[in-house]
């Protein structure tokens, strides 16, 4: 209530003080209500009147408004053009109220969210807009942060809390911030209460990790930065509680701050579209000064002379004069050349053609009950038009969803199942699965099809035990059993969960670990190992180790990782066995299943006991720790003993190779983005079709310099430039000579050279190449240098894999090839590190239905499967360009039609800018009469039908090129234009000479008449696809055509306002003459006859693809559906698949130190409801991507084994 | 990279609650099943094929051609005979009117034009003036004119609209009917007579009525002060167009073919399309149907000269027509349809030996993914 001066200076510093609500008050900051919506009920006609008249195209109809309205150029009534602008005003402002309508009621959500605020001296709910900058706020877990916030005190020690900043920055992992010292200790709401601490601070700003300010409180200064601050937006995780004081509130916060710069995507078409219009706006203004010229001459010769009986106007004092007037009396006239209702029409299609998105069945994935949705309404008949897609792996291609598959234990196979005749069965959903029942804390959503391996382990051979007590040891798993038998895992990789949960299935349970121990339940015996150490993964080992004593005292190395690494570190004797396991591997690896040696030891007790001293004593080493850690684990993983190996199945989404196969027979590449390692990427890439073993060569680029990699990537386009120049004799030469000076001068490449000779490279190519390039040969390959031969290179290449790759450079790639190569490009991701690259190209895609929405958040269309992609392109996107490109060229067709006949009346009424029509026909043939038909063919025309679309991918091509609307098509098609209104003006012209009833009048409706029927006839010729709408908006216009001219040549409207009227009878007397509907039939055949003819011979002479298939289409039409002929190729791959383990480091440590225990005792009473399984924190780190792997506990969270988690690779945080 | 995002975009709960296939409290998601939605409607798929597309020219040809030769021999059959009377030549008879034109002069011109008619006109014959090089359609000139006032509306007849000027007031008076049409109106007078081989000179009883449209006469023109049979009452308080001899009530003597609702008026009234162009004027109807309406033989056109075109270089012509159901004579819809179902016909043609030569008819054989 206390009004304040605001100052209105720039703040330069923001002082709040805690609790001190007057104090902060005097300063004037934002409060906590946000506001995105644009207008309110009162602002919104004003304000988005003068957004309206801000587009060119509206603001050229309001020009062309006022001309009208002066007197001297008035050629038409004021109604004409006010008219449509005023539908076309009010269908936009329609739309603009349903948006802001949307927006005000998400902000109303945000604004009422309540929140718990420390208010005299009690803890209050109130809204989050009533939030105050220094007030201090109470947050839960899992809730969201409702103000920029220092963080004060938590529940955790030292003031720790967590928080998940996915809304924020798009990363999944969890952040940890503390509180200062001084104040952690300040958990209970009286001593909160009389916190007076000022906090003097940068003022607010959009810079999300950075953070510099002061908090003075009781004489002391304590620096404060980003890791004390709570940004709104995030969500806290895994703290009970914490208290906070708001520093920035509503749209000062550092996330509304980087709100609005969301970029406005364009389509190629729009852009072609808005060049077209200034075109014709030049054409325009053309005839203008020609017919100014015409008019100039005419009065001079004989306007002068003529003043008998029209004499000039006092404002008219020269026939120049009257030559400038006239000049804009036909700018006027011939106005409609630029269509008003283009651009609405346009929306309406694009909204149509998304609400069939949204509406398509077949896109619909019902276990996530998802079904597509086009976000975006703006971009669709870009998706026709697709050359490049990026794909993410994780969760996009594949599921992220591992399953234990086959192992090779001692030289044996299993996981195979073999009919009576020792033949390989093909596992279906109906085979028949192994019992598990004799567990009784087995998984029983686990399946696997051997039943050998289960009577191994019953009939307790060693080697089989031993293998699945390593996988059981061997980890670092978190466990959680909220009730008896109740078992949840939480891995960090799914991988490691696949595996430990296979184990658990055959009986080697793994049940509790406490920092020293391990309890495994042991075919139903419980048995505690005592964990000695952990020797932790990382990418350099590429393998895990752990070092146990059992309970017999035993101490034992149980080691896991890359066939490779860990072959290298076998023991002598377990040779024959390696080779066998070798062969296992590759078979494994042959059918895409990510693999892992496992092997073990048995240590000495006194080489242990040294090896420990020195473990521990280069554990408190404060430099080159790592490395002295490194060398101790290389020493004692010596001389291991093999076991065997696992191979798990990192699960395909449905459909992908499939569709990989279809996309690339629509000549889209498809190049993969991913954070995961090379091996993992190259896995995915067989395993999916994109790399195959008949490909010439898979050439893999990982150098560490910018040498290196401009060496590789030089050398190798060396040689397929020469290669290719053998295959294609005619170019041989000069391609040779290009290849050498490209390589020559890698760096410099001209642009312009490489513009003109990429498509003789690229037709060319007949060997097929891949190319695979990791993250840090990609980082140097990027830089201005290289990028040119990089993209020669990548373009060579029917396959791109880049791997390790970060958000950043995602979205980097996507802008080199949109940069050069003026292609389409589409991004395809499912996690927040997709998100740069979703913005980045001209359509993103999200994956749906999934926990994380960053990607479809930012996405443009968003679905639930990878394979729905197919149908989005080749379906929905090429019917979208399809009917959009006719659209456009009958629109055009037909303004030109309508609107020239005035150009050539001009020569015969003195260049006055006299109309021909009637004024009421000009006001309603766009949208009256002509709109329905071509919006109906806009909307639902097919040239051929969905199934056709995907069984012949080749029909995409045309889109690529720009085939169907292009500057050709549309100088054709306003020539086409222009021939019909020469014909609609001089067959009328050469019967009426001589009529009986030639007056103006009847000239005037004959015309109009005939421009109705002929372009009726026209979109008819056009369409494809007659359905019962089509049919009723044609005869439907024509009808109401004769319907209006009749109604509005009436004597009943004369009566009422003569001076509006004056065709009154016309329509009349004129339609009952024969001759007049002679004229009308001839106009009518001479204006399509030879468009028809033309189009016939183009058709039987040359026929495009579309031609023929639509003529197989008619001819198979009653043979009833075809099946889809594209069958699943599997791959015969002998490669040898490698050590595929989306693991972090430093896991270990935090078990052995124990620093992510928690009594569960403690936390089930700490947490209410809301949490039920709950809260270590890896678990809630790994929640996102972990999940179906890992939980056991069927009765759990049921939708989330539907929701296979994000796909953000770990490594990249 | 790091987003840009949207307010909204934290609107999402952090958990997701999703209605399983069984436990379906919320509404499945799952689009309708219905043939609009999922682009399935029924529809007919026309194709161009020579099938259909080389018939249709054939069709076109085979309907246009004696359409074609129907119109051309109507055209053939009507009559029509036209003077040129403009007086440019010092032979023509209306030489010396037309030189001696003045605005003010009270003694009308006459000129007395002879002519030989080769064949009798048996049916009625239309009478229409010509003119040539005059531009009714010009925007200016379209729209001098005031349609309310020409419907009786007495305010526009005591205020006529702007759009009249500067025929819309003389004198502080407004004129009526305003504007240039009206200002122009064409005042020729024809008479006809027949020179019978005898001697005498037989005049035609030309008809006034019935050259113009009903719904003009009947709707769109009507005299001010509805029930008012005094014209000249009616029209108290304005003048005469400034080009006029009379005022507008002095027409015609007939009470309905007076004021506004003179046919003649009319007539003039309805502008034409195009700068040479033919009004009716009169018409001579059949009177027997043993003698023809005008028989052959010599004729007197006697024309009072009232109306300047000289100094626009316009042309006058009197135009004698018998008309069939199409109009007037004119060859070009006759010739234009024959022109056209030829060129269909040989177009069908041509493409047929195309289709024939080098048509891609297996088309669907090659076609390869």
């Amino acid at each position: 209530p206390i009004m304040t001066m605001c100052p209105l200076y720039v703040e330069k510093e923001r002082h709040v003080k805690a609790n001190a609500w007057d104090y902060n008050a005097k300063f004037c900051y934002a409060d906590n209500h946000i506001k995105t919506s644009k207008y309110n009920i009162f602002t919104f006609l004003p304000i988005n009147l003068f957004e309206q008249f801000q587009r060119v195209a509206n603001g050229y109809f309001l020009v062309l408004l006022i001309l009208q309205l002066i007197p001297e150029i008035s050629s038409l009534s004021w109604f004409t053009t006010i008219v449509p602008l005023v539908l076309v005003l009010l269908v936009t402002a329609v739309k603009d109220a349903t948006d802001d309508y949307f927006r005000h009621k998400s902000d109303q959500q945000v604004n009422n969210r309540q929140s718990q605020v420390l208010i005299r001296g009690s803890l209050q709910n109130e809204k989050w807009m009533n939030v105050r900058v220094g007030d201090i706020i109470k947050l839960e877990n899992n809730q969201f942060v409702a103000a920029d916030i220092l963080l004060l005190c938590s529940s955790e020690p030292y003031g720790l809390c967590y928080i998940e900043t996915a809304e924020l920055d798009g990363e999944t992992n969890l952040k940890v911030r503390q509180a200062l010292t001084v104040t952690s200790d300040l958990g209970d709401i009286t001593k909160l209460m009389n916190f007076d601490g000022e906090v003097i601070c940068e003022p607010p700003n959009n810079k999300l990790d950075k953070f510099t300010g002061t908090l003075y409180w009781r004489d002391n200064k304590y620096p404060l930065d980003n890791d004390n601050m709570l940004l709104r937006g995030c969500v806290l995780r895994n703290t009970e509680w914490c208290f906070g004081m708001v520093i920035f509130a509503g749209l000062q916060t550092k996330l509304m701050q980087n709100c609005g710069r969301t970029t406005f995507k364009r389509t190629s078409i729009d852009k072609l579209m808005n060049t077209l219009v200034l075109w014709i706006f030049a054409f325009l203004i053309c005839m203008g000064v020609v017919l100014a010229i015409g008019n100039t001459v005419w009065e001079s010769w004989i306007g002068r002379n003529f003043q008998v009986f029209l004499p000039w106007d006092e404002s008219q004092r020269s026939a120049v004069f009257s030559g400038f007037l006239a000049f804009w009396s036909y700018i006027i006239i011939l106005n409609t050349v630029v269509p008003i209702s283009l651009y609405v029409s346009v929306e309406v299609l694009r909204l149509g053609h998304s609400y069939f998105i949204n509406w398509d069945r077949k896109m619909y994935h019902s276990q996530t009950d998802t079904a597509a949705e086009a976000r975006t309404t703006t971009l669709n008949e870009e998706l026709g038009q697709v050359e490049f897609i990026f794909s993410d792996k994780t969760g996009t291609l594949t599921q992220n969803i591992m399953v234990f598959r086959k192992c090779s234990i001692d030289g044996r196979t299993y996981g195979d199942v073999y009919n009576e005749f020792d033949q390989k069965v093909e596992i279906t959903e109906k085979t028949a699965c192994v019992d598990f029942s004799f567990n009784p804390l087995c998984d029983r959503r686990f399946r696997f099809y051997d039943s050998t391996l289960v009577e191994a382990i019953k009939l307790e051979d060693p080697a089989v035990q031993e293998f699945f007590r390593l996988l059981a040891l061997c980890h670092t798993v978190m466990p959680e059993e909220k009730s008896e038998g109740h078992l949840v895992y939480q891995a960090q990789s799914p991988d490691e969960g696949a595996l430990v949960n296979a184990a658990r299935n055959f009986g080697f349970v793994f049940r509790a670990r406490t920092p020293e121990t391990i309890t495994l339940c042991e075919m139903g015996q419980a048995v505690t190992y005592q964990l000695l150490a952990i020797l932790d993964f990382n990418n350099v080992r590429k393998r895990m180790s752990v070092i146990v004593r059992n309970p017999q005292g035993q101490i034992k190395l149980y080691s896991k990782g890359a066939d490779t690494v860990i072959f290298d570190r076998l023991d002598p004797s377990s040779e024959d066995l390696m080779y066998t396991t070798s062969e296992h591997l590759s078979e494994f690896a042959g059918e895409g299943l990510r693999t892992l040696a496992l092997a073990y030891k048995d240590l000495d007790e006194d080489d242990f006991e040294i090896w420990m001293k020195k473990l521990l004593f280069a554990s408190t080493v404060i430099e080159n720790r790592e490395d002295q850690l490194g060398a101790l684990y290389e020493e004692i993983e010596q001389g291991l003993k093999l076991l065997g190996a696992t191979a798990i199945e990192d699960k395909l989404q449905e459909g992908v190779a499939e569709t990989i196969a279809c996309l690339n027979l629509a000549d889209i590449k498809i190049w993969v983005l991913t954070g995961d390692k090379l091996e993992t990427a190259m896995n995915i890439g067989y395993s999916c079709n994109m790399l195959r073993d008949d490909m010439n060569e898979v050439f893999v680029v990982s150098g560490h310099t910018l040498q290196e990699v401009q060496q590789q990537l030089s050398i190798f386009f060396f040689d397929k430039a020469c290669l290719i120049s053998n295959f294609s004799v005619l170019r041989s030469a000069k391609e040779h000579i290009l290849g050498l000076s490209r390589v020559g001068s890698a760096g410099d490449v001209e642009k312009t050279d490489m513009f003109l000779h990429d498509s003789v490279f690229e037709e060319t190519i007949i060997a097929e190449y891949a190319l695979v390039i990791n993250g840090h040969s990609l980082a140097h390959a990027l830089e201005p240098l290289l990028e040119h031969i990089l993209l020669d290179v990548a373009c060579l290449c029917k396959t791109v894999i880049c791997c390790r790759v970060t958000p950043m450079q995602k979205a980097q790639v996507v802008e080199l090839v949109k940069r050069h190569k003026r292609a389409i490009t589409l991004a395809i991701g499912d996690g927040a590190n997709d998100v740069s690259m979703i913005k980045t190209a001209h359509i993103g895609v999200g994956i749906s239905g999934q926990e994380g929405t960053q990607a479809v958040l930012a996405s443009d269309y968003s679905f639930a499967q990878f394979r729905y992609l197919q149908r989005l392109l080749l379906v929905h996107g090429r019917w979208s360009y399809f009917r959009m490109c006719n659209f456009l060229c009958y629109f055009f067709y037909k303004n030109f039609a309508f609107t020239l006949v005035h150009f050539w009346y001009g020569f015969f009424c003195g260049f006055s800018a006299q109309t021909v029509y009637d004024q009421w026909f000009i006001t309603l043939f766009n949208i009256v009469y002509t709109s329905l038909p071509v919006l109906a063919m806009g909307l639902f025309d097919q040239d051929v039908d969905d199934r056709t679309s995907l069984r012949y991918p080749g029909l995409y091509k045309p889109g690529q090129q720009n085939l169907l609307f292009n500057k050709r098509l549309f100088f054709l098609c306003t020539l086409q234009g222009m021939g019909t209104s020469f014909l609609l003006f001089f067959i009328p012209y050469g019967a009426f000479s001589v009529m009986v009833k030639e007056d103006q009048q009847a000239f005037a409706v004959t015309i109009a008449t005939s421009l109705v029927i002929v372009v009726s006839v026209q979109i008819g010729l056009d369409k494809h696809y007659w359905t019962a709408v089509n049919h009723l908006f044609i005869w439907g216009s024509v009808t109401v055509y004769f319907a209006i001219l009749f109604a509005m040549q009436s004597n009943g409207m004369f009566g009422i306002l003569p001076s509006n009227f004056p065709f009154v009878g016309t329509a009349r007397s004129c339609l009952s003459e024969q001759s007049v509907w002679l004229v009308i039939l001839l106009t009518t055949v001479v204006c399509v006859v030879p468009g028809l003819a033309v189009s016939f011979l183009r058709v039987d002479l040359f026929p495009t693809l579309t031609d023929k298939v639509r003529h197989l289409q008619q001819s198979r039409k009653r043979e009833g559906p075809q099946g889809q002929n594209l069958r699943r190729v599997r791959r015969t791959s002998s490669r040898r698949s490698a050590y595929a383990f989306s693991h972090q480091q430093g896991y270990g440590e935090l078990i052995t130190s124990g620093k992510n225990m928690r009594a569960s005792a403690v936390s089930s009473a700490h947490s209410p409801g809301r949490t039920p399984h709950s809260s270590n924190w890896i678990e809630n780190m790994l929640k996102r991507k972990n999940e179906v792997s890992c939980i056991s506990d069927e009765s759990g969270d049921r939708a989330k084994n539907r929701l296979p988690s994000s796909s953000t690779e770990p490594e990249l945080h | 990279m790091i987003g840009a995002m949207m307010a909204s975009s934290y609107n999402e709960d952090g958990h997701i609650t999703v209605s399983g296939p069984g436990g379906g409290t919320l509404r499945s998601k799952k689009p309708e099943n219905t043939a609009f939605k999922q682009q399935r409607l029924p529809a007919w798929q026309p194709i161009l094929t020579a099938g259909t597309v080389l018939p249709a020219f054939f069709i076109i040809g085979l309907i246009f051609i004696p359409i074609g030769i129907g119109l051309y021999v109507t055209s053939n059959n009507i009559k029509e005979f036209e003077i040129d009377y403009t007086g440019e030549d010092v032979s023509s008879p209306c030489f010396n009117c037309s030189q001696s034109f003045s605005w003010n002069s009270t003694r009308p011109c006459t000129c007395v034009i002879p002519f030989y008619l080769e064949q009798p006109y048996e049916s009625s014959v239309f009478m229409y003036y010509g003119l040539s090089n005059f531009y009714q359609n010009h925007r200016r000139y379209v729209k001098s004119r005031d349609d309310s006032q020409l419907n009786g509306d007495m305010e526009s007849l005591l205020k006529p609209s702007k759009e009249c000027e500067p025929y819309a007031m003389n004198e502080n008076k407004p004129i009526a009917p305003c504007g240039a049409i009206a200002n122009s109106m064409f005042n020729d007078t024809f008479e006809l007579f027949y020179n019978d081989p005898n001697g005498t000179k037989v005049q035609i009883p030309l008809s006034n009525t019935g050259i113009a449209w009903w719904t003009d006469k009947h709707v769109k023109f009507r005299n001010p002060g509805l029930n008012n049979p005094n014209l000249t009452a009616a029209f108290q308080g304005t003048t005469k167009p400034v080009n006029w001899r009379r005022p507008v009530y002095e027409l015609d003597s007939a009470p309905d073919n007076n004021g506004f609702i003179n046919e003649d008026f009319i007539v003039w009234m309805r502008t034409a399309a195009l700068p040479t162009f033919r009004k009716l004027y009169r018409i001579i109807n059949k009177t027997s149907n043993m003698v023809p309406t005008l028989p052959r033989g010599n004729y007197t056109l006697e024309v009072v000269y009232n109306y300047p075109v000289r100094s626009f270089d316009g042309r006058k012509r009197m135009i004698l027509s018998t008309i069939s159901w199409m109009g007037g004579k004119n060859p070009f819809l006759g010739i234009a349809y024959i022109t056209v179902g030829s060129v269909c016909f040989f177009l069908g043609v041509v493409l047929l030996i195309i289709h024939h030569k080098c048509g891609n008819r297996s088309n669907s054989a090659d076609i390869s993914n």
